[in-house]
């Protein structure tokens, strides 16, 4: 008994010390967070707007205002935008469905939820093709039009609502709905004045994850979207072509203003978030 | 005093006829009847499982009874939603909106009911005053005390000028000093403001403390209905005996502690017992002793004079045995049942215990 004593009182002394950090040894952990994230985002971020400007400010005006570029971001920002709003209604309803109601295999559809976004994009375009080509056993022939590029966008970015939501409504205070019920609310009340409130910073952050990917995306369109240009190439599309004829300047510079849109969008939903939760400070 | 109460004053109260509820297989609530008189204050006490928050619910109709009929203020409520009961109703965990300030908590019943603007801001402001939150309107719960949530929380359920205020272990969640302040408040507050009022406990000094009726609920059945008094004098059984005040078990029977008897030598029908703790309190005392084959702590309130002309020693064998006068109860194991997850501590005689001669 007493070596036990003996042994457990000694021990936490050499592992105080490896936990206690130095002044010095936090200024290090500080300066190698700096360093990486500096090394993994800034640098890439840095190399792309320099190559985007390689050819000076008129240089990049004329890249990104070619018809076809143009024709491109519009269409990649006009999808996204539909994407999102569908995602933000459906992906709020499926959170619902999933944690306050019961029925059979719940646990499964929660699972499957996550499939989209972890399937190879290359598949998602093929399963979408084989579902919406030519030989279509839907009878649905999306493929190489618009709404194949939202129908795709849709599948690929489905979890981020729902994911962002699902906790946010698994600790929401039930007693509050009963509360308001009990003040006279009827469920649509209850529902956007005190339910909706409580979600928003979820919708919001699941919005802006959507957006950022849906901008990006690639590899689920490049099957199904047929990559007509003017009509359905979507902007990654076009970056890839303009690197595959060897205009890198041009291809940055459309990357630059995804990048610009991206980073737009992320801070609007920040800011709205720190809004929407200005009541936790 | 009830028996008055109940023929004369209780169509303007609370009528609860019949109640029963289940939850799947388990019973909930089996055959509750209840009357509660307009402007009373009332405590569902009883140990948790007892059904004494689903019976707030059910009134509140925030549940649905399986069976019976829940009148108010002679309105058949039964089925009715929550919303057009005109209940308030406040949670143990305050049920805060967490995302609206102070006022707009206090405000959300009034504006579902579209009152004029003026009209609820002089409402709100009115009742902000009432509880006693003057200059926090404009914060959030987040950055209110727990007592002060609760005490928004009230506001909120007032607001609507509700026919009956429903709490659901409104205390439960502070702390003691807390409590106790804020129920001392509530029955001040239902002094001034005079709304039928019923709340949910497991603390007996509690409802002892504030309420008027007191309804000693267990296992889905309400044992007794009385005033404190009654309760503590003619507990029907020994689990109301046991819940209500405190009490000894000896010999297969309960006794409270100023009523059991303690002696230094065998007496006739006495259980013998060793002294473990003198305590002496100023003008009385009590001597806690431990029964001996199976070591169960009882106790004995009495005064200086009774302690010293025993002058015993912890360690010293006793003998007990209940006054020939005392209220007694066959202990049937009922309470101990009920409430060995939750005993409340026992070692220390109830302050406002009316008829304790302390």
């Amino acid at each position: 008994m007493s070596e036990v004593t003996a042994i457990d009182a000694g021990e936490p002394r050499p592992r105080k010390a490896f936990f206690r950090l130095p002044g010095a040894g936090q200024a290090l952990n500080k300066g190698l967070v700096v360093m990486y994230l500096g090394l993994m985002v800034l640098l890439p971020i840095v190399a792309i707007t320099s190559k985007a400007f390689e050819n000076g400010i008129s240089g990049f005006i004329d890249a990104v205002t070619a018809p076809q570029a143009v024709a491109a971001l519009e269409l990649t920002v006009i999808c996204s935008l539909i994407v999102v709003v569908i995602n933000a209604i459906m992906g709020t309803m499926i959170a619902w469905v999933l944690v306050r109601d019961k029925f059979p295999g719940q646990k499964i559809v929660n699972s499957v939820i996550d499939l989209p976004f972890a399937l190879p994009t290359i598949v998602a375009s093929l399963i979408l093709l084989t579902i919406y080509g030519a030989d279509s056993p839907l009878g649905i022939h999306l493929a190489f039009t618009k709404p194949a590029i939202v129908v795709a966008l849709l599948f690929v970015t489905l979890p981020f609502v729902v994911r962002a939501v699902q906790p946010l409504l698994l600790s929401l205070d039930r007693d509050m709905e009963a509360a308001a019920e009990s003040l006279g609310a009827r469920k649509w009340l209850i529902f956007r004045r005190i339910i909706f409130p409580n979600l928003a910073p979820g919708i919001a952050t699941g919005i802006a994850l959507a957006f950022a990917r849906a901008l990006g995306e690639f590899g689920s369109l490049v099957l199904v979207s047929g990559n007509i240009p003017f009509q359905t190439e979507v902007a990654s599309v076009y970056i890839r072509g303009q690197i595959e004829f060897d205009r890198l300047a041009s291809a940055s510079a459309v990357s630059v203003v995804l990048l610009a849109v991206s980073l737009a969008l992320l801070f609007c939903v920040t800011l709205a978030q720190r809004w929407g939760l200005r009541h936790d400070r | 005093m009830t028996a008055a109460k109940n023929h004369t004053e209780v169509e303007n109260g609370i009528e609860v006829i019949d109640v029963s509820k289940q939850f799947g297989d388990f019973e909930a609530l089996k055959d509750v009847n209840l009357s509660v008189p307009d402007g009373s204050m009332t405590a569902l006490l009883g140990p948790s499982g007892s059904g004494k928050s689903t019976l707030l619910r059910a009134i509140a109709g925030l549940e649905n009874p399986s069976q019976g009929k829940i009148f108010i203020s002679g309105e058949d409520q039964t089925g009715k939603p929550v919303r057009s009961r005109n209940v308030g109703f406040v949670f143990q965990h305050y049920a805060a909106f967490k995302h609206m300030t102070v006022f707009e908590n206090i405000a959300f019943g009034p504006k579902v009911r579209k009152w004029p603007k003026q009209k609820i801001k002089d409402r709100v402001n009115e009742l902000i005053e009432l509880v006693q939150l003057n200059g926090l309107g404009k914060r959030y719960p987040s950055q209110l005390s727990g007592g002060q949530r609760q005490r928004m929380a009230l506001a909120r359920a007032l607001a609507v000028e509700p026919t009956v205020l429903l709490l659901d272990e409104p205390f439960g969640a502070l702390d003691a000093k807390v409590r106790k302040d804020l129920r001392t408040w509530l029955r001040r507050l239902h002094d001034e403001v005079h709304v039928t009022t019923i709340f949910v406990t497991h603390d007996q000094e509690e409802a002892m403390d504030i309420a008027e009726q007191i309804v000693v609920m267990n296992e889905g059945q309400i044992e007794q209905t009385g005033s404190a008094t009654e309760l503590y004098d003619e507990p029907v059984n020994d689990f109301v005996m046991g819940f209500v005040g405190e009490v000894n078990s000896i010999g297969g029977r309960l006794v409270r502690p100023h009523d059991t008897q303690v002696f230094p030598n065998e007496v006739e029908d006495s259980t013998r017992v060793e002294v473990d703790r003198i305590v002496r309190l100023g003008f009385s005392g009590r001597i806690e002793m431990l029964t001996d084959p199976d070591k169960r702590e009882i106790w004995a309130q009495l005064t200086r004079s009774e302690l010293e002309t025993l002058n015993l020693e912890p360690g010293s064998p006793a003998w007990v045995k209940p006054a020939p006068d005392a209220v007694t109860r066959e202990d049937t194991g009922a309470l101990e049942a009920a409430v060995t997850a939750e005993s409340p501590a026992t070692d220390k005689p109830t302050p406002s215990m009316p008829g304790l001669p302390v």
